[in-house]
């Protein structure tokens, strides 16, 4: 097992390399007249260009440029913002707790939902729940995050007033900061109401992030479920007179949980994707929300570092998914 | 099992249709008639097909141009006129007719969902067959072809697809081809592994091996065998990613990412445009926001009607 | 499980469920079978098949695949799947009716009553389950034990059916087992609870040729410990002649011809029998003679409702059988379904010989005669115009 897991972080290295060449070179080939103009706009003076150039080392030779750059890298010291100054390693830390807080929660609505709404339409195969539910997955997955995000907001926000509509909290809250993760704040504080506040706040972006891999999940785990559920010790299981919960839970959920575990690995992409959007809408001070007003401002120090961060968190989640893939089906383990 | 029809006269050891007469019928027209009888493959096929007809035909659907804002005059800061005689789902808030706008924004989305599609197909197929088909001939430059390959993928695949379009977007300046090239490029992962993989499950199958018994060369099993089998998973997973690539336009152009040209109507930005207003007219925004979804769910539910009828397995 | 033939139901739950000796443990009676979701055509699988098996006896099911044997098995358990099949008549177990019991009701009776042995042990059992849970499972379900009670009876088991250190065995995973020992498994699963009776369905089918006569001979032996029933599922009549005390040979979902083992093997009278027989080789035969294959495949069927579907396979076969279903009737020390049956000593001498040369042997009376001399007890004759359609 170890030996397995030291393999795939040597594994990620290419990756990693690889794309950050990609990255260098991507920055390094902007449209315009040099990287500094770019990066600065078309109203930057030749003088700021001139101090970009100097602080970047944008006029050094392209290979000792890389290296730097690589050196960087590995020091985990990126550039600083060109926007806000601010170093892109600290921003990206200070905000990932609002995105993950964000995406563990989507991420549990799709899992607590979808799990049982797939198993129930595959054992009612054909009958009106299961249609229902395929429609359902169907619909969810065709609808983008920002106008279910929308929706979403409109109905319980503004007409049922059931529930916040923007931000993580009510800033009326003088909530204490401990670990940046809202919802756990204020129970180590003992400020219950804070916490639940965040709670309210957290439960209308963590529908319309978690929906679509709610849907995936759905489909996933009916078609699987199907699928054991035709296979013979199924009705091996059967033959000896077990009662239904124990034949469902020991055969049929343990080896139908197999390739939803690989999908719901899947879907933490899906997720920082999403919170760009999700952030964006509900006014959520994250990732998601700095990033896009990072690209639309075009501040590539933090597009550069903050796409590397994602992807090893994302290539991170895959490894873990894999190991626990492999605590659940004893053939992974041997192999 | 199957009873074999009325075949009293012929003598015992003739060979008798019947199984044999089923298999003969090709992969595609049964696929074809078990899409027939599914309800979802014809609601989907009918989505699609007033989609690309409302795209098509859409100067004729309507006497407006779209993006004008030629009522601009009738929209208050309050308020946007809403259906009337003149316009029957009403102005948007650019004070264009909503109809007008809905209309061309399907032919907005049909291009460039279309486009980026092609792109991803082209760049991915091109991608998965050089591994697959390196891969499944194997020696040592085949492996190290399909690794290379296979690791670019790797790196394209670490990147969630929205982001890998966002950043694409955002570097190439704002224009159409930079959100086709965004959209397609995300793709292009999805589209290698599908073809690679599949090439690669049938490099092992026992027709693949009974052609290499054969003598056949190498090159004409991958292209005569192994090649119409990828055919149908990818036109399936081609299917699907137009409605993700629909959905995404619509995504970037909620991001500021989409076309900058006012006159070209388009859907994801049509929504940004109604935020503002949306609590006290939903319209604006519903209406293209449903338009998003009904396409999106057609292209998914004639996809997903096609791998069900494609799948061998669930002909029983 | 849907039952479309309530009225035969009602009839089979009247029966009282007290044990009656004079009572076959297992009664079979008119069971049919047809598969078809809604709005398709339905496809007769089983059609009429009665059958009984007394308490300790061995009966063999034998026919090619596709001939219904295994579905008879799985209707007979309840396992068959419930959309799209429909069973109808009698399945009677210690006179209780199985068919639409409650699954309470027919799960308690699984596994502790009725165990089955399946055909592929390399899917039968799951994979992500440590044997030892898979075995002592279906102890703990039917037997009031502990766990460790449990886990010893499972070491007993399996050292029973030849699997060295059970101990260890009990803690490891399927796929880390033989295919012979997964059989052997399945073996101790399903006369874990001492079944009354043990339906096997071809259980040494998938396992290596070598490997086949150590599980047959295991299976053997524990039925004969546990006094257990057998219904043996089967293509080969080697495995029925070394085993079973009474044969059904059936074809095309019906039963064409059933007997004691020895007045089977002695003469076959059916065509299809004789043909089975034939292309077993056999020691005893004279040296170079050819094994005979029955031409066709078992698809090239003619509908039981059309003539015997047989017919187009068969060397006997004349006009009649092709316009004329026969009846499952008396013929002799056995029960037969054929208008042109083989002649007994000759049975053997033709079924070797050249197709053309078959023509037709002494045609007996068909016709139904006194059933009481019989050595099965009465079954109905079955009715040909109900069922197949």
């Amino acid at each position: 097992m170890v030996r397995f897991v030291l393999r795939r972080l040597a594994l990620m290295v290419p990756v990693l390399l690889g794309l950050s060449i990609l990255l260098f070179v991507w920055v390094r080939n902007l449209p315009g007249d040099g990287p500094a103009r770019s990066l600065l706009g078309n109203r930057a003076t030749p003088e700021r260009i001139e101090a970009i150039n100097q602080t970047y080392g944008f006029n050094d030779p392209i290979l000792e440029q890389y290296f730097r750059y690589v050196g960087s890298l590995l020091r985990g010291d990126f550039l600083d913002s060109i926007r806000t100054g601010e170093p892109v390693t600290q921003s990206f830390f200070d905000r990932l707790p609002v995105t993950v807080e964000l995406g563990a929660a989507a991420l549990l609505f799709a899992v607590v939902v979808g799990i049982p709404l797939g198993y129930l339409a595959a054992r009612n195969q054909g009958r009106l729940l299961d249609t229902l539910v395929v429609s359902g997955s169907l619909l969810g997955v065709a609808t983008p995050v920002f106008f279910l995000a929308l929706l979403l907001k409109l109905v319980f926000a503004n007409w049922l007033g059931w529930l916040p509509a923007t931000f993580r909290q009510d800033p009326q809250i003088d909530a204490t900061e401990v670990t940046g993760f809202a919802t756990l704040d204020g129970l180590l504080t003992r400020e219950f109401d804070a916490t639940w506040d965040a709670v309210l706040h957290l439960i209308l972006p963590a529908v319309a992030l978690g929906t679509i891999p709610l849907a995936i999940i759905v489909r996933i785990t009916r078609a699987s479920v199907a699928e054991v559920m035709q296979e013979d010790y199924v009705r091996t299981a059967e033959s000896k007179g077990l009662p239904r919960l124990l034949v469902s839970r020991r055969h049929v959920l343990r080896n139908a949980m197999l390739p939803v575990a690989t999908t719901i690995g899947l879907q933490t992409g899906l997720l920082f994707s999403g919170a760009v959007l999700t952030e964006t809408v509900f006014g959520f001070e994250g990732v998601g929300k700095y990033l896009f007003t990072s690209i639309s401002q075009r501040d590539y120090p933090v597009l550069q570092g903050y796409i590397i961060f994602i992807a090893i968190i994302y290539s991170l989640i895959n490894l873990l998914v894999d190991v626990l893939y492999g605590v659940i089906d004893p053939r992974v383990r041997v192999s | 099992m199957t009873p074999a029809g009325p075949s009293s006269g012929t003598p015992a050891l003739e060979p008798v249709a019947g199984p044999d007469a089923e298999r003969g019928v090709s992969l595609w027209r049964g696929a074809f008639q078990r899409m027939r009888r599914n309800p979802s493959a014809i609601i989907g096929t009918l989505i699609m097909l007033l989609f690309v007809l409302v795209a098509v035909f859409a100067p004729l659907l309507t006497s407006f141009e779209p993006g004008t804002g030629e009522f601009f005059r009738e929209v208050t800061p309050s308020k946007v006129p809403g259906p009337s005689e003149q316009h029957w789902l009403g102005l948007d808030s650019g004070g264009s007719d909503m109809w007008t706008q809905l209309v061309y924004g399907a032919r907005q989305s049909l291009i460039y969902g279309v486009a980026s599609t092609v792109v991803g197909l082209l760049a991915g197929s091109l991608l998965g067959v050089l591994a697959g088909g390196f891969g499944s001939v194997g020696g040592r430059v085949g492996r190290w072809v399909d690794t290379v390959i296979m690791r670019i993928v790797d790196i394209l695949l670490s990147i969630p697809s929205l982001l890998l379009a966002v950043s694409i977007a955002a570097v190439i300046t704002q224009d159409s081809l930079a959100i086709i090239i965004a959209i397609g490029a995300a793709q292009v992962p999805i589209f290698a592994r599908l073809l690679r993989s599949s090439m690669l499950a049938q490099g092992g199958a026992d027709y693949v091996l009974a052609g290499n018994a054969l003598g056949f060369r190498k090159r004409r099993i991958v292209m005569s065998h192994i090649l119409p089998n990828s055919v149908g998973p990818t036109i399936v997973q081609a299917t699907l990613n137009l409605a993700t690539a629909i959905i995404e336009v619509a995504a970037l152009s909620y991001l500021g990412l989409g076309a900058d040209n006012p006159r070209v109507a388009e859907w994801g930005r049509m929504l940004v445009n109604a935020q503002e207003r949306f609590s006290a007219d939903p319209r604006l925004a519903i209406l293209p926001g449903v338009c998003i979804v009904i396409s999106a769910l057609g292209f998914t539910l004639f996809g997903e009607a096609l791998r069900e009828a494609l799948d061998p397995r669930s002909r029983r | 499980m849907t039952s479309s033939g309530s009225d035969i139901l009602q009839k089979g739950s009247r029966q009282p469920a007290r044990p009656d000796p004079n009572e076959p443990l297992l009664a079979v009676r008119d069971l049919s079978v047809a598969f078809g979701l809604r709005g398709r055509r339905r496809v007769t699988a089983v059609d009429s098949v009665s059958f009984d098996i007394r308490p300790g006896e061995h009966v063999g099911l034998v026919g090619e695949s596709g001939s219904g044997k295994s579905v008879t098995s799985l209707a007979v358990m309840g396992l068959l799947p419930k959309r799209g099949v429909h069973v109808a008549g009698s399945v009677r177990f210690e006179g209780r009716e199985l068919l639409g019991m409650g699954r309470k009701d027919l799960a308690a009776m699984r596994g502790r009553d009725i165990a089955m042995v399946f055909q592929d042990p390399m899917t039968s059992l799951n994979p992500v389950v440590r044997v030892g849970v898979q075995l002592t499972e279906v102890i703990r379900q039917h037997r009031d034990v502990t766990r460790g009670e449990a886990r010893g009876r499972a070491e007993a088991l399996l050292e029973k059916v030849g699997i060295p250190d059970p101990g260890r065995r009990l803690s490891e995973y399927p796929h880390q087992l033989s295919g012979g020992m997964r059989q052997r498994v399945l073996i101790a699963i399903a006369l874990a609870c001492e079944p009354r009776l043990l339906i096997a369905d071809e259980p040494t089918t998938a396992l290596d040729v070598t490997i086949q006569a150590q599980v047959l001979e295991v299976l053997k032996d524990l039925v004969a410990d546990t006094q257990a029933a057998l219904l043996m599922i089967t293509h080969d009549l080697g495995v029925v002649a070394g085993l079973c005390d009474r044969v059904n040979v059936m074809y095309s979902g019906r039963i064409v011809e059933a007997s004691g083992r020895d007045v089977l093997f002695g003469g076959p009278r059916h065509p299809y029998t004789g043909g089975l027989l034939g292309s077993i080789p056999r020691l005893d035969a004279p040296r170079g003679e050819p094994l005979v294959a029955i031409p066709g495949s078992p698809t090239s069927t003619l509908p039981w409702t059309q003539g015997c579907a047989f017919a187009p396979r068969c060397h006997n076969a004349q006009d009649d059988c092709r316009t004329d279903p026969p009846d499952l009737v008396a013929d002799g020390p056995r029960q037969l379904r054929c208008h042109h049956p083989l002649d007994d000593r000759t049975a053997q001498a033709r079924a070797t010989a050249e197709p053309t040369a078959a023509t037709s042997g002494p045609r007996e009376p068909a016709g139904p005669t006194d059933t009481a001399s019989f050595e099965r007890p009465a079954a109905p004759e079955t009715p040909d115009e109900e069922g197949s359609r």
